[in-house]
């Protein structure tokens, strides 16, 4: 995407721009800390039924049980007792932007959501701290059926339609941070599409963290019912605090027969935030996953979006973009499970590490007994800007079917001084044809995109590019 | 003087400059003025290239003495994409692919940055449209990602299409010609001819006077090892045409010592 030199310069200038902080809002005090009392609490608060509080305690022995994970990123310095686990920032959820507290509505506005939402959304979801303070969608697909709401109310509104799918494509105990998420899980979306419905316009949500040490821990659960459509699109950031704040969300999502659900991710954390998300889907006939994954910021990331493909002919894709800079640590990548026959995956992750930052691609494809005619492209390209930052890949393939198609490409390049040279013969700074290596290195990604998400992604690149230059 | 009646001049004065710790430009003067066109002939590892990428700042090729002076000012402290602001332009000998960026994405760039304005995106596709229908440059080629699967001709129509946009002061043209059968030589030497007017200041390097019979040169120099040995007008070219390389290192009375180093960027 072409952004015109001025804005271009301008932002290089500004380093993370989304480093504000509002004062606290929290409706009642807050406590740090991790304990029965304070799951039973949570629910309490929300007035859930007995089965979820049930659920939530039992979810709370299995994370306390279980270790923390011996692989992937270095998570040693989490201080689960330092963390808030719940914050109230409004009494009550609005349906319009004026009606939030001016300070949380200033934020939105800064980050541009209430205008996309007039520009090119069906529905806006926005998360401040551990609630969803605004919630709307457009009357046109409420009047189809289509629900889009956050999770909480979904749980008060629709508590069939959670209690059938509610952890059955994550189980509590499936890791220790999906089992975390489950006992003290805010906030986050729901969604159910009806039958044969196409929502031609992205559903987004936008998550926003303000306080310091703060635990967010939103739950997405998405149904899309027989031959239906949808787009979902989530963003987030935070203030930048000299203390770690954790993230650990878990999204669940079924695609019925002949169902298609995209879900585009772009994650602009800051480098204080811990990023341990477990996301997985479930694809049954004919039906088409795609995981879309832009990881820009954060401290830690540890996420590998899955398909489990469950019905004959189905088909997943998971498209992933990581970047780490300076101390940051991007651990990710991508999960087909093939049980059905006839299946397809498709896994195409781009990495860039710069300034001593790390990246790595994990990722796994399992063809099952009897899924026969399982076919899977794995492609991971690693990008790596300096001689002080580093890429690894950690590819796993199990095959237990040998009508198999598999094939898996590897790649590690450096921009090389030939092309900085031609670039930089052209008038483009140092800067700038990093930024344009860079943003052409993930094209395949951005591409894939909506325009206006393709734009913002390049524009976090870039941004990121600041400092390049030694 | 450095200015020319408000025209352009870059100066090259005794200059030297070594790659990898070897002297390969041995005291070059040169003068190309906005509006003339230069053909800088020599043989294979006589210093041509030195001397272009040495004008442009790229690295890895070590000034050891004189100035190269453009538009009244010295620029050899200067980066590259500063050279490039001021108005110079460098058609490179072997173009580097840049994955992912379309050719319109990538001289839109170039061009804001080299103008330090904002243009459109619709202003900007008319004034590339222009130079294309110049070029006779198709939209197909556009599109595509710079240099990426490009043949050889295509790659060198890609860099005077560049030059056509940008719109420099001083163009440098390393072997533009160099890698081309014949149609493909006329349709790039045929571009550059349309470029050159009283705004465009052309050094051509090049080892052969064949492209020469589509570009008139005004002046023509030969360049051998690290220096230039002979300038005059067109004429010099024919002589070169007939004698050869070797009959003016005759003349002369040089060693036939070839002292460049592999040209940076050269496939492998």
């Amino acid at each position: 995407m072409a952004v015109s030199q001025e804005e271009h310069l301008k932002e290089l200038s500004k380093g993370y721009r989304f480093d504000w902080k509002d004062p606290s809002h929290s409706v009642f005090e807050p406590k740090r800390g991790l304990s029965t009392q304070v799951v039973e609490e949570i629910s309490e608060l929300k007035s859930e039924p007995d089965w979820m509080r049930r659920y939530r305690l039992k979810a709370l022995k299995h994370f306390e049980s279980r270790p923390m994970p011996w692989w992937g990123a270095d998570l040693s310095d989490i201080d689960f007792e330092n963390i808030y686990y719940f914050i109230r920032s409004t009494e009550k959820q609005a349906q319009n932007w004026e009606d939030l507290p001016e300070d949380i509505r200033g934020t939105w506005d800064k980050l541009g959501i209430p205008e996309a939402e007039k520009k090119y959304l069906g529905g806006v979801s926005a998360q401040y701290e551990s609630e969803v303070v605004y919630h709307k969608i457009k009357q046109e697909l409420d009047e189809i059926g289509v629900i889009f709401t956050d999770m909480d109310s979904a749980l008060r509104d629709y508590p069939d339609l959670v209690k059938e799918y509610f952890g059955t494509i994550i189980p509590p105990n499936d890791n220790k941070f999906a089992a975390l998420n489950t006992a003290v899980w805010s906030g986050g979306s729901f969604i159910y599409v009806p039958p044969g419905v196409a929502v031609d316009i992205p559903l987004q949500a936008y998550f926003r963290i303000n306080a310091e040490n703060m635990g967010q821990f939103e739950r997405t659960l998405i149904i899309a019912d027989e031959g239906s459509y949808v787009h979902y699109v989530e963003g987030c950031s935070a203030p930048i605090y000299t203390s770690d704040s954790l993230h650990s969300a878990v999204v669940e999502i079924v695609a019925k027969k002949g169902a298609r659900v995209r879900y585009t991710t772009i994650q602009n954390w800051s480098t204080n935030v811990y990023n341990l998300v477990t996301k997985r889907a479930a694809a049954y006939e004919d039906s088409v996953m795609e995981w879309i994954d832009g990881n820009i910021g954060s401290k830690v990331t540890m996420k590998y979006p899955s398909i489990y493909l469950l019905g004959k002919g189905a088909r997943g894709e998971v498209l992933s973009v990581a970047f780490a800079g300076k101390g940051m640590h991007t651990d990710a990548g991508g999960k087909a499970v093939h049980a059905a026959p006839y299946t397809t995956s498709v896994i195409n992750s781009k990495s860039v590490s710069k300034d001593g930052g790390r990246t790595g691609y994990r990722g796994l494809v399992r063809v099952e007994p009897d899924a026969h005619h399982a076919k899977s492209t794995v492609r991971c390209d690693a990008l790596i800007l300096d001689d002080e930052s580093r890429s690894d890949t950690y590819p796993y393939i199990e095959v237990e079917d040998e009508t198999a198609a598999l094939g898996h490409e590897a790649t590690v390049s450096k921009v090389g001084d030939d092309q900085l040279f031609y670039l930089m013969s052209r008038g483009l700074s140092e800067a700038e044809a990093t930024a344009m290596i860079v943003n052409g290195f993930i094209e395949p990604i951005t591409r894939e995109l909506p325009m206006e998400y393709a734009v913002e992604l390049n524009r976090l690149i870039e941004l990121q590019m600041e400092g390049s230059v030694g | 003087m450095s200015e020319n009646n408000g025209r352009a001049m870059l100066e090259i004065r005794d200059l030297r400059a070594e790659v990898e710790g070897k002297e390969i430009l041995k005291g070059i003067d040169l003068t190309v003025t906005q509006g003339e066109t230069h053909a800088l002939m020599g043989p294979n590892g006589s210093g041509k290239s030195t001397l272009s990428n040495i004008i442009m700042g790229r690295p890895g090729y070590v000034l050891t003495g004189g100035d190269v002076i453009f538009k009244g000012e010295k620029i050899t402290g200067l980066t590259t994409d500063d050279r490039a602001k001021r108005g110079l332009f460098l058609a490179l000998q072997y173009p580097t692919e840049v994955p992912g960026v379309s050719v319109v994405n990538f001289l839109r760039t170039a061009y804001q940055a080299v103008k330090g304005e904002q243009m459109s995106a619709l202003a900007f596709r008319k004034h590339m449209k222009e130079q294309m229908d110049r070029l006779g440059i198709e939209d197909a080629m556009v599109q595509r990602y710079v240099n990426q699967g490009f043949s050889g001709g295509e790659k060198k129509r890609n860099e005077v299409l560049q030059l056509a946009v940008l719109q420099p002061e001083i163009a440098i043209l390393d072997e533009t010609d160099s890698g081309l059968d014949i149609d493909s030589l006329k349709l790039v030497a045929g571009g550059v001819a349309e470029l050159v007017g009283p705004e465009l200041g052309v050094l051509l390097i090049t080892h052969y006077q064949r492209i020469l019979n589509y570009i008139a040169a005004d002046r023509v120099h030969v360049m051998m090892q690290g220096r230039i040995v002979r300038s005059g007008g067109p004429e010099l070219a024919s002589e070169l045409e007939e004698k050869g390389y070797e009959g003016i290192r005759e003349e002369l009375g040089l060693e036939d010592a070839p002292n460049a180093a592999k040209p940076v960027g050269a496939p492998e």
